[in-house]
C-alpha cells in the first residue's frame, strides 16, 4: 500500500501556474517515454542474462551487435571503415522500410480497439500481387509500373485485413483468431504459387522460386547508395506513410470515428457512428498498410520469392512488437522501427563475428528480446511502480507529491 | 402438441443439415452407393427442410441446412464418379486413426484454454506453452532416457512459461492478448536459442523415447473398422479423453468448478461471497499452460521423433478457435479439434488420390477454423468476464 496519493488527486495550487503546466506536460509526456525506454533496457538486460548463462560474454556480444547497424559513429576511423558503416546503415534502413509499414498495419487497427496480428499474411499478399504486376506487363515505363505494382499490393493486402474485417463486424469473430488464421492461409498459399509446377513458379524448373521483376518495376535508388544492395527509395514512401497515419487517424472524420469505436464501442454506437463499418474499415486499412510493406520489398530490393522466404520471413510480427514499443503512434514507430531493424540487421550472420557470439543464436536472441519488450510494455503498471520506486532510493525528487497539502 | 414439437423449424433445419450430409456420406465407403438419384433425393429433402426452416424464422440453421445440400449433392455425384478402391485409400479407418491423432495435441491445448477461459483470463499465449513442452519434454527425454520424465519436464516448462503470463495478466494486469502474444515470442525465442545452442545444426538425436501406444488385446484387433482404429492409439489420445471428461466433471459437477466458472462469469460477486479471484485465476492458467505443453510433448516425441524450431505451426490458436466452436465446454472443444484434426488428416490421402499439391491442402485446417468461427460465434457466449482484469476492491 502506497502512502502517496496518486498524482491526479493533488495538485496544491502552489508555484506559479507556468511551472505547473510545465510539469504536468512533463510528467505526461514523460511517463509516455519512460516506459518504453525502461522496458527495453529490461529487455536487454534480461537477453544478456541469456546470453550470459549459454556462456557468452553479453556486452562483447551487444557491442558486436551493435557494430554492425551502422549506427555507430564512434567507429568511422578511416575512409574504408566509413564506407562500412554506411553500407551496414543502407542495410538498417531497407529492413527499417517494411517495419514502419507493418507496424502502422498494427497500429492502426489498435487505434480502432483491435489487435491485427495478421500483417504477416498481408505483407505476403502485397508481395505476391507486386509479384504478379512485376514478372508481367513487359515494356511498361518504370513510373506506371512501380506505382501500378504498389497499387496492387495495397489493395490485396486491404483484402486481405478486409475478410478478418467483415467477419468481426458481421459475426463477431475474434480478430486475433482470424488474422492468424488468414496468416498461415496466405503462407501455404503462397507455398503453392511458387512450389515446383506451381502456377506461378518461375522458369527455372528445379528451383521452387518465382521469375525476377522486370528491370521496370524496380523501385529506385536514393542518391549516394552503394554496393550490392543499395538503398531504396521505399524508404522515403514509408517515412511518408507515417504522416499519412497521423493525419488519417487525427485530422479526419474517418480517423475521428476509428478512434471513437476503439475508445468505447459502445458510446460510439449511441452517437451514431458504425462500429461494423469502422472495424471493417480500419483492419482494411491497416492491411492496405502491410501490403504496401510486401511491395516495397519486392520492388526495392527483392525482386523474387522462393518458398524458403516465406517460410523465414517474420516482418509481420515484429511490426506488432515496433507498434507496441512506439504507442502506436508516428514518432514513437519511427524510433522504435529503427531500433529493432539495428537489431535484425545487427544479429544477421553476415555482420555478426562468429567468434563472440554465434549468430544463428543471435536470431532467436532478438526474437527473445522482442518479446520481453512487448510483455513490459504491456504492463505499464509494473514499469510505472518501479519508477516510482526511485524517489525511495533517491534518484528523484524527494519531496512526495502531496507533501504540500 | 406433438406434432407442433415434430414441425419445430429448429428440428426441421437440423434435420435438413443431416440429409445435407447424408447425400454425401452414402456414396462413401462403407456404403458407397452408386445410384445417381440417392443424394439428389436426400439433397432435395434437405433443400425443402432448409427453405422451410427459413420462412419460419430459423434464418441461420435453415441456410445451412440448403448450403450443405447443395454442396451435399454437388460431392455426392463426384464421389460416386470415383472408383471404389480410390475412395477406399481416402475413406477408411486410416483416415479415422490420424484424424484422433491430429486432434490429440490440440485438445489438450484447447482443454487447458478451457480452464484459462472459464476462470476470465484469455490465454492467446497456448501456442508458446504448447512449444516449451515440445521442446522441454523431448530434452528431458533424451536427457533422462525416460518418456514419463519427458512429459512432467514438458509441463513443468509450460506451467512456469503460463505462470509468467498469470503473473503479468492476474497481478500487473497487463492487456491479456497482448501478454500471451509476448508469451508466444517468448517462446519461439527461447526454444530457438536452445535448441541451437543445444543440438547445433544436427537437430534432435534420433534415439530419443517415445511416448508409447497402446496396443489392444489379438480379439479386439480383430474387430472391422474399430479395431483398426482403436487397436493401437498413442497413450496420449487415450490420456485426453480421460482429460475431457476429467474437465467436464471437474468445471460443472464439483463446487471448485462452480467457483471456477463464478470467477469467470461474476469476479465481483465471486469475489463477495469470499472465493480468492486472484488465487482462481493462477491455478486455471498455470494448469492451462501445463496442459497445451502435453499437447506439445505428444508432437515432439510422441507423434513424431524430433523437435524443429517454431514445430506448433498455429496449433495453439486453432485449439483456441476449438474452445469458441465448442462453446466452452469440454466435450463442445473435443469436439471441434477432431473436426480441426480431420482438416489435416484429411489432407494425406487426398494429396495422393486428388493429385493436389500439399501446400494448398494444408492451408484447409486453417480454411475450415475460418468456416466453422463464422458458422457458429453468433449463438455461443463466452464467460461474461474474459478478457478483464480483476481489480480487488
Amino acid at each position: 500500500v502506497s502512502e502517496n496519493p496518486p498524482p491526479g488527486e493533488s495538485s496544491p495550487p502552489t508555484g506559479s501556474r507556468y511551472t505547473e503546466t510545465l510539469e504536468n506536460w512533463f510528467r505526461t509526456r514523460a511517463g509516455g517515454l519512460v516506459v518504453p525506454i525502461i522496458a527495453t533496457l529490461f529487455a536487454f538486460l534480461v537477453g544478456g542474462l541469456v546470453v550470459a548463462a549459454t556462456g557468452h560474454n553479453p556486452l562483447a556480444s551487444y557491442k558486436a551487435i551493435f557494430e554492425g547497424t551502422g549506427l555507430n559513429p564512434f567507429s568511422y576511423l578511416n575512409e574504408d571503415e566509413r564506407r562500412g558503416a554506411w553500407f551496414d546503415l543502407q542495410q538498417t534502413l531497407i529492413v527499417f522500410t517494411p517495419l514502419v509499414l507493418t507496424a502502422l498495419a498494427v497500429a492502426f487497427a489498435f487505434r480502432c480497439g483491435m489487435f491485427n496480428i495478421g500483417g504477416q499474411g498481408q505483407y505476403f499478399v502485397g508481395f505476391y500481387a507486386s509479384l504478379v504486376i512485376g514478372t508481367h506487363l513487359e515494356g511498361l515505363s518504370t513510373f506506371p509500373h512501380v506505382v501500378l505494382a504498389m497499387v496492387c499490393a495495397i489493395l490485396a493486402g486491404a483484402v486481405w485485413g478486409g475478410i478478418a474485417g467483415i467477419l468481426k463486424a458481421s459475426v463477431g469473430a475474434h480478430e486475433v483468431i482470424t488474422t492468424i488464421m488468414l496468416n498461415w492461409v496466405a503462407i501455404y498459399a503462397g507455398q503453392w504459387l511458387f512450389e515446383l509446377g506451381g502456377p506461378l513458379q518461375g522458369d527455372q524448373e528445379s528451383i521452387p522460386k518465382s521469375n525476377a521483376i522486370f528491370e521496370s518495376a524496380h523501385l529506385p535508388h536514393v542518391p549516394f547508395a552503394t554496393g550490392l544492395q543499395p538503398l531504396h527509395v521505399g524508404v522515403f514512401i514509408a517515412v511518408a506513410a507515417l504522416v499519412v497515419y497521423t493525419i488519417l487517424l487525427n485530422r479526419t472524420t474517418l480517423g475521428f470515428e476509428v478512434r471513437a469505436v476503439g475508445f468505447n464501442p459502445e458510446a460510439a454506437r449511441y452517437s451514431g457512428i458504425s462500429v461494423g463499418r469502422n472495424y471493417f474499415l480500419a483492419l482494411a486499412i491497416a492491411g492496405a498498410f502491410a501490403g504496401l510493406a510486401g511491395s516495397l520489398d519486392n520492388l526495392g530490393w527483392k525482386f523474387t520469392i522462393a518458398t524458403n522466404d516465406i517460410q523465414t520471413s517474420t516482418v509481420g510480427f515484429i511490426g506488432i512488437a515496433v507498434a507496441l514499443l512506439g504507442r502506436n503512434r508516428a514518432v514513437g514507430i519511427f524510433f522504435a522501427a529503427l531500433l529493432f531493424a539495428a537489431l535484425s540487421v545487427g544479429t544477421s550472420s553476415r555482420q555478426l563475428d562468429a567468434d563472440v557470439f554465434p549468430p544463428e543464436l543471435a536470431g532467436n536472441l532478438s526474437t527473445l528480446i522482442q518479446a520481453l519488450i512487448i510483455l513490459f510494455v504491456a504492463t505499464e503498471l509494473l514499469v510505472v511502480s518501479i519508477w516510482q520506486q526511485r524517489k525511495r532510493i533517491g534518484l528523484g525528487r524527494a519531496k512526495p507529491a502531496g507533501a504540500e497539502a | 402438441v406433438t406434432a407442433e414439437r415434430l414441425l419445430d423449424p429448429r428440428r426441421i433445419a437440423i434435420a435438413g443439415i443431416a440429409c445435407g450430409i447424408l447425400a454425401f456420406w452414402i456414396a462413401l465407403p462403407p456404403f458407397t452407393v452408386r445410384a445417381i438419384g440417392v443424394p439428389f433425393v436426400f439433397g432435395f429433402l434437405g433443400l425443402g427442410a432448409g427453405l422451410w426452416a427459413v420462412t419460419r424464422g430459423q434464418r441461420k440453421l435453415g441456410l445451412w441446412a440448403i448450403g450443405l445440400s447443395i454442396a451435399g449433392v454437388a460431392a455426392g455425384i463426384w464421389a460416386q464418379s470415383r472408383t471404389t478402391d480410390s475412395l477406399d485409400a481416402v475413406v477408411s479407418a486410416g483416415l479415422v486413426a490420424a484424424t484422433l491423432r491430429f486432434a490429440t495435441p490440440l485438445a489438450f491445448a484447447a482443454i487447458g484454454g478451457l480452464f484459462s477461459e472459464r476462470s476470465g483470463v484469455v490465454n492467446i499465449g497456448l501456442e508458446g506453452m504448447m512449444l516449451v513442452g515440445a521442446f522441454f519434454g523431448i530434452y528431458v527425454a533424451a536427457e533422462t532416457g525416460s518418456w514419463p520424465l519427458g512429459i512432467l519436464g514438458a509441463m513443468v516448462a509450460g506451467a512456469l512459461l503460463a505462470s509468467i503470463h498469470a503473473i503479468f495478466t492476474i497481478t500487473f494486469l497487463a492487456d491479456q492478448i497482448v501478454s500471451g502474444f509476448a508469451m508466444n515470442l517468448i517462446a519461439l525465442g527461447i526454444t530457438g536459442y536452445l535448441f541451437r545452442s543445444i543440438y547445433g545444426t544436427e537437430g534432435t538425436p534420433a534415439d530419443i523415447p517415445r511416448i508409447p501406444s497402446i496396443t489392444m488385446p489379438e480379439w479386439f484387433r480383430d474387430i472391422p473398422f474399430v479395431g483398426d482404429v482403436f487397436g493401437d492409439l498413442s497413450f496420449m489420445t487415450w490420456l485426453v479423453f480421460a482429460l475431457t471428461v476429467a474437465a467436464w466433471l471437474v468445471l460443472f459437477k464439483t463446487p471448485l468448478g462452480l467457483r471456477l466458472r463464478s470467477v469467470g462469469e461474476h469476479p465481483r460477486a465471486a469475489d463477495a461471497v469470499g472465493i480468492p479471484v486472484k488465487r482462481f485465476r493462477y491455478g486455471a492458467v498455470i494448469t492451462s499452460g501445463a496442459l497445451a505443453a502435453l499437447g506439445g510433448a505428444y508432437l515432439s516425441f510422441g507423434f513424431g521423433g524430433s523437435f524443429n524450431e517454431n514445430m506448433t505451426n498455429g496449433r495453439g490458436y486453432i485449439a483456441l478457435a476449438a474452445v469458441i466452436f465448442g462453446k466452452w465446454t469440454p466435450f463442445g472443444a473435443l469436439g471441434a479439434c477432431l473436426l480441426f484434426g480431420f482438416g489435416f488428416a484429411l489432407a494425406i490421402p487426398l494429396q495422393g488420390e486428388a493429385d493436389i499439391s500439399a501446400n494448398l491442402l494444408s492451408t484447409l485446417p486453417y480454411v475450415l477454423t475460418l468456416v466453422a468461427l463464422v458458422g457458429v460465434i453468433g449463438r455461443s457466449r463466452p464467460p461474461a468476464a474474459v478478457g478483464r482484469p480483476y481489480v480487488t476492491q
